[in-house]
């Protein structure tokens, strides 16, 4: 799921052009000293233990740690380690193995396939060891070749040979070179990041909505910051991190920073990602409107004028989910997919129909950071109508919130109908009940829910369901920021926001009733006093 | 025939000005207000603003001439011939009397039109203001603790918007009741107003 298909271009040419100017630099001082990387204090490249052949990544990992000691432990600590967070406000468990959501539903059971977007090695089922300091994979993220990926299916692990993936699609995925790859270690970038989190829910750009392939190398249209040839931000620039704890979390966000821009020598534990924690809270600056819209930003996110778009750079995002219409197979019992006119997927088989969107208009909604998830086990009171994956909290009146873009993801998936809860089905798998291979809800469920330890009925219904996903990313440049018309209008982007009175949007219908009748009765009052003047005009 | 030189040219600047400055921002106000689509809400914003300023600056001069000259004595309220004015836009004017007042210099206005502008300036003028300025500066004084709630000043801002509407409509209408249907806007362009009652229409 995780298959890194995109070069990091505008990195390697940065880098190159950084090379060749040491080069220069160095052969102008003509055998004084010999060049010297100005971007690390180490060069791994130079490290005896790294030349070496590797046969497996844990191998590699335990040489890494003979000088970073602390760095798998500090990993422990994570997220991106434990995919189990205890949420501190609701005392909700998260996590990605604890969450269910409405794209490829859950982990459990499809542990070997997910975990190729976890930073360990194979973590396959609940045995794995998640002390083991050498299962943490430091190449997921640090690798600057971009060759290193890993692949659904091997728990994490890296192809160690050339293997054919899917099995008798003919496509090679060649295995990694450990050591070459280890030998130029680096920091983060767009692409290791992206390597999961561009690709989550199954594909390119399909959870997110503001995340994708495009930001690995994005122009100013697409990513102001991140602009590969101009600001060219990593990820890291913003998600600031620190012992290898990447803050900016979407189960604890921020809904409204108070706290303003971070300043050096200035102890700041808030989140670092948010745009405030750069921008400040007075953060327009032109003569002109510069007043009126910092008046704003006591209602409004930034994210709501200056993200004017879901889905901004040519990669189009999942917007529905149906997974009850999966499992229709050919007259001769195959499975089949069907795409649309631009060559995107929208019915699979083995997960149903699709519809997906570029350049999509957010929904909007007051958020003040609180989210609470429908879990494993919660009791579902309303099968017809629509449950919430996740649900938003905020108010206009609560004094948190700020109206914030949203893709919101819609879907139908299976529910145990006579419990009445959510379910974990057994999806991806080479065996007798993987939903994927086999078409059968029931199996998959079983086995399924036997794994996360849940009850399930037997019986499968479907259930609606969406998820709120806040839109943080690609934000476009100032000039194509939302202006005024868009939600100072009846009908506008804003129109189903409540608790604020916009403007354009809103008035009050009896004055506005009397207001008109007055003026009216006034206009036919001088139009009539006219008319008779005109006819009893003296000759 | 006797003419008078009733409005000095302050009075037709102040007079004119104010009048393009309130048309446009009746125009944009209510564009503002989302009861139609001409500009934009955006540049209406804009040109709101901007006239908003140009008319409170106008008005300070406004007042500063009215209390120098003292002219604002033009504007005392009196009930004395009400009754023989309000007969004759009821009953005389169609029959082709001619207006019982007589204008001077001292008294520019008659009882009944004195009133209506006293009106202007003591009750919809200050409610346009003050509801207005606390439009544009709600959230600097939210800031200071002082809350106002905005649709309640949009609210005042609106009753203000449609009281000046009404007046502007009766206004246009009556300047066509002079001596002859140009005769008051001729004054107001000039200065100069034609005040013989003999004259024939």
């Amino acid at each position: 799921m995780s298959a890194r298909i995109f070069r990091r271009n505008a990195t390697m040419w940065s880098g190159g052009l950084l090379l060749a100017a040491l080069l220069v630099g160095g052969s102008a001082l003509a055998g004084e000293a010999p060049p010297v990387r100005l971007d690390s204090t180490a060069d791994h490249s130079k490290y005896k233990e790294l030349q070496q052949e590797f046969a497996s990544g844990p191998e590699l990992t335990k040489v890494c740690l003979s000088c970073h000691t602390e760095a798998a432990r500090q990993v422990h600590r994570t997220k991106h380690w434990t995919w189990d967070f205890l949420n501190p406000e609701n005392q909700q468990r998260l996590g990605k193995k604890n969450v269910v959501n409405n794209f490829c539903i859950s982990v459990p059971s499809n542990y070997a396939f997910c975990t190729s977007c976890h930073v360990g090695y194979g973590w396959k089922d609940a045995s794995f060891d998640f002390s083991a300091e050498e299962n943490v994979d430091c190449l997921v993220c640090h690798d600057t070749t971009g060759s290193y990926r890993k692949l659904p299916g091997l728990a994490g692990h890296p192809p160690y040979k050339d293997v054919e993936i899917p099995p008798g699609s003919g496509k090679i995925a060649k295995a990694v070179d450990l050591s070459r790859i280890a030998q130029k270690i680096g920091k983060t970038s767009r692409d290791t990041c992206g390597a999961c989190h561009f690709f989550g829910g199954g594909g390119d750009g399909v959870k997110h909505g503001d995340m994708d392939s495009s930001l690995a190398s994005p122009d100013k249209e697409v990513d102001v910051h991140m602009d590969a040839t101009g600001l060219d931000f990593t990820c890291g620039t913003c998600h600031k991190t620190a012992s290898h704890d990447v803050p900016g979390s979407r189960y604890t966000p921020v809904g409204k920073d108070k706290g303003g821009a971070h300043m050096r020598g200035k102890e700041d534990k808030s989140n670092p990602a948010t745009c405030q924690a750069c921008h400040g809270l007075s953060p327009h600056k032109d003569a002109g409107m510069a007043a009126k819209l910092n008046h704003h930003t006591d209602k409004i996110a930034c994210q709501t004028c200056h993200i004017p778009a879901i889905a901004r750079g040519g990669v189009a995002t999942k917007m529905s989910w149906d997974w009850s219409t999966a499992g229709r197979l050919t007259p001769d019992g195959k499975p089949m997919i069907k795409k649309d006119d631009k060559g995107r997927v929208i019915y699979d088989s083995k997960k149903g129909d699709f519809t997906l969107g570029e350049n999509v208009v957010p929904e909007y909604a007051w958020f003040n950071g609180k989210v609470s998830y429908t879990l494993l086990g919660d009791k579902i009171e309303n099968t017809e109508g629509v449950t919430h994956i996740n649900k938003l909290g905020g108010s206009a009146s609560d004094g948190e919130s700020l109206i914030w873009p949203m893709k919101v993801f819609r879907g139908a998936q299976p529910f145990d109908a006579v419990n009445k809860t959510l379910v974990t089905p057994h999806t991806a798998g080479n065996d007798d009940t993987a939903y994927w291979k086999n078409f059968g809800w029931e199996k998959a469920i079983e086995t399924g829910m036997k794994v996360a330890g849940a009850d399930f009925s037997g019986k499968v219904g479907f259930i609606k369901t969406d998820m709120s996903w806040p839109i943080t990313h690609m934000v476009a440049p100032k000039e194509k920021a939302l202006g005024c018309n868009e939600c100072h209008t009846r009908g506008g982007r804003l129109d189903r926001i409540e608790g604020v009175y916009i403007p354009g949007r809103d008035g009050n219908s009896l004055v506005n009733l009397i207001g008109w009748i007055v003026a009216g009765a006034t206009l036919a009052a001088v139009a009539l006093h006219g008319l008779v003047r005109i006819v009893r005009r003296p000759r | 025939m006797e003419r008078i030189y009733i409005f000095t040219r302050f009075e037709r600047f102040w007079h004119w000005t104010q009048a393009l400055l309130v048309i446009g921002m009746l125009l944009t106000g209510f564009e503002i207000h989302g009861t139609y689509h001409l500009l934009g809400f955006a540049k209406a914003h804009q040109i709101h603003g901007i006239a908003a300023w140009a008319l409170i600056i106008l008005w300070v001069f406004a007042i500063f001439w009215h209390f120098v000259t003292g002219e604002w004595r033009q504007y005392i309220p009196t009930m004395k011939n009400v009754d023989v004015v309000l007969r004759h836009y009821a009953w005389g004017i169609f029959r082709g009397e001619p207006h019982p007042f007589k204008v001077t210099r001292r008294q520019k206005h008659n009882p009944l039109q004195a009133q209506a502008y006293l009106m202007v300036k003591v009750l919809i003028n200050p409610l346009l203001w003050i509801s207005g300025l606390l439009y544009l500066y709600y959230n600097e004084l939210a800031a200071r603790g002082h809350h106002f709630d905005l649709a309640s000043i949009a609210l005042a801002h609106t009753i203000g918007a449609f009281l000046m509407l009404a007046f502007f409509i009766a206004h246009v209408y009556l300047i066509t009741t002079g001596e002859t249907v140009g005769a008051h806007l001729k004054a107001m362009l000039t200065g100069w107003e034609r005040s013989d009652e003999k004259s024939a229409r």
